[in-house]
């Protein structure tokens, strides 16, 4: 490198170089200042030259890698719709569980209160504190209440039923989100490579104090949070709730 | 006893108004967000609020800090129910007055125990 070479030498180099610049000799100018110029940058231009072909080929190569083109024109929004048919599927669902619980609760209340009456009116009977008059509309009592009892656990399973249908979205929605897991995972493959190409390093998880996290999933770090009701109430207890 | 019920999502709504009910409570009014149910607070003549955190529009921190800072409605018991389980969150929630706060998934057991101890609070 430079100081391999001679002063003498680079004095040499640059008489000659003015002599055929004075000349006119444009190939032989160019070999001299490329052999003064070798005083250490001549390689690091190389280097960059071939790092910048090579980063230009990857990324070319990536942009017509096809897939990206379908993930980024097909899948990625079709990813979108499933999910939101799997808000709706589940939202669905959960109309029909809730609708069928809250027919059922009355004829459940309505039996209760019904058996809750003959209890009392049956206890009078068997300590011998009732009336032949009473007697008889007690047995009348009990024949509608052996009816209703009938006719409501007949409702009451067609409402179980109900409930125990609505849950066919779970194998359905299942599918769906595991699609769309295999769709990410291959983003993110290509993310990484990407990446990887132009050299940076992922960035620094970010702080976003303003957004809100939603419900825990577990094997997810969402920073501190409280494990269930029982740290809450510790939590508030400590401050003096 | 006149209860409003905020949760953006209808099925959450009927789960808290079925287990309000199941604890004797009937009058029960629904909003969506703080947005609605706000204005409702402030004509209604309501005796306890039950929100949710995270809602589109206004948040249910921002209708807690809504409610405090109305003199009318200063003194209303809140209670949150929400899955928003930070520690920050919760301590955010405590300093701008909530009165309970039950993290999503709940029981119906929880749920009457924070309403009672806001109750016996309340009269106290």
């Amino acid at each position: 490198m430079g100081v391999a070479m001679g002063q003498a030498e680079r004095i040499e180099q640059a008489r000659a170089l003015v002599l055929e610049l004075e000349a006119g000799n444009e190939p032989e100018v160019r070999r001299l200042i490329d052999a003064i110029g070798d005083g250490g940058g001549g390689e690091l231009f190389q280097e960059i030259g071939r790092l910048t072909r090579e980063l230009h080929e990857a990324i070319s190569g990536f942009l017509l890698d096809e897939r990206i083109a379908e993930l980024a024109s097909r899948e990625m929004p079709d990813a979108s719709e499933r999910l939101n048919h799997v808000i709706s599927m589940t939202e669905k669902s959960a109309d029909r569980t809730l609708t069928a619980v809250e027919q059922g609760i009355p004829l459940t209340e309505e039996l209760t209160d019904h058996s809750g009456r003959l209890a009392e009116q049956w206890g009078r009977f068997v300590e011998r504190r009732m009336s032949v008059e009473e007697f008889r509309s007690l047995s009348d009592e009990l024949a509608r209440f052996l009816e209703l009892t009938g006719s409501h656990a007949t409702r009451l399973h067609g409402h179980l039923t109900e409930v125990l249908m609505a849950q066919d979205f779970q194998d359905l929605t299942g599918q769906i989100i595991r699609q769309v897991i295999t769709l990410l995972q291959d983003v993110e493959g290509k993310l990484v490579h990407l990446v990887r190409i132009s050299g940076n390093r992922a960035p620094a998880q970010r702080q976003d104090c303003g957004r809100l996290e939603g419900p825990v999933v577990p094997g997810i770090d969402q920073g501190d949070v409280v494990n269930g009701q029982d740290d809450v109430d510790d939590l508030l207890s400590s401050l003096g709730f | 006893m006149k209860i409003l019920v905020v949760d953006d999502f209808s099925t959450m709504r009927r789960i808290v108004k079925n287990l309000l009910r199941d604890l004797g409570f009937t009058n029960i009014d629904e909003a969506d967000d703080g947005n609605t149910g706000l204005p409702k607070l402030q004509s209604g003549n309501f005796d306890f609020l039950i929100t949710d955190w995270n809602m589109p529009g206004m948040t249910g921190i921002d209708l807690l800090k809504a409610v405090r800072a109305d003199p009318s409605l200063a003194k209303l018991p809140v209670l949150m129910v929400t899955a928003e389980s930070k520690r920050e969150q919760i301590i955010e929630a405590a300093q701008a007055g909530v009165n309970g706060y039950v993290v999503k998934p709940f029981t119906a057991t929880t749920l009457e125990e924070k309403i009672n101890k806001i109750f016996e609070r309340v009269e106290a």
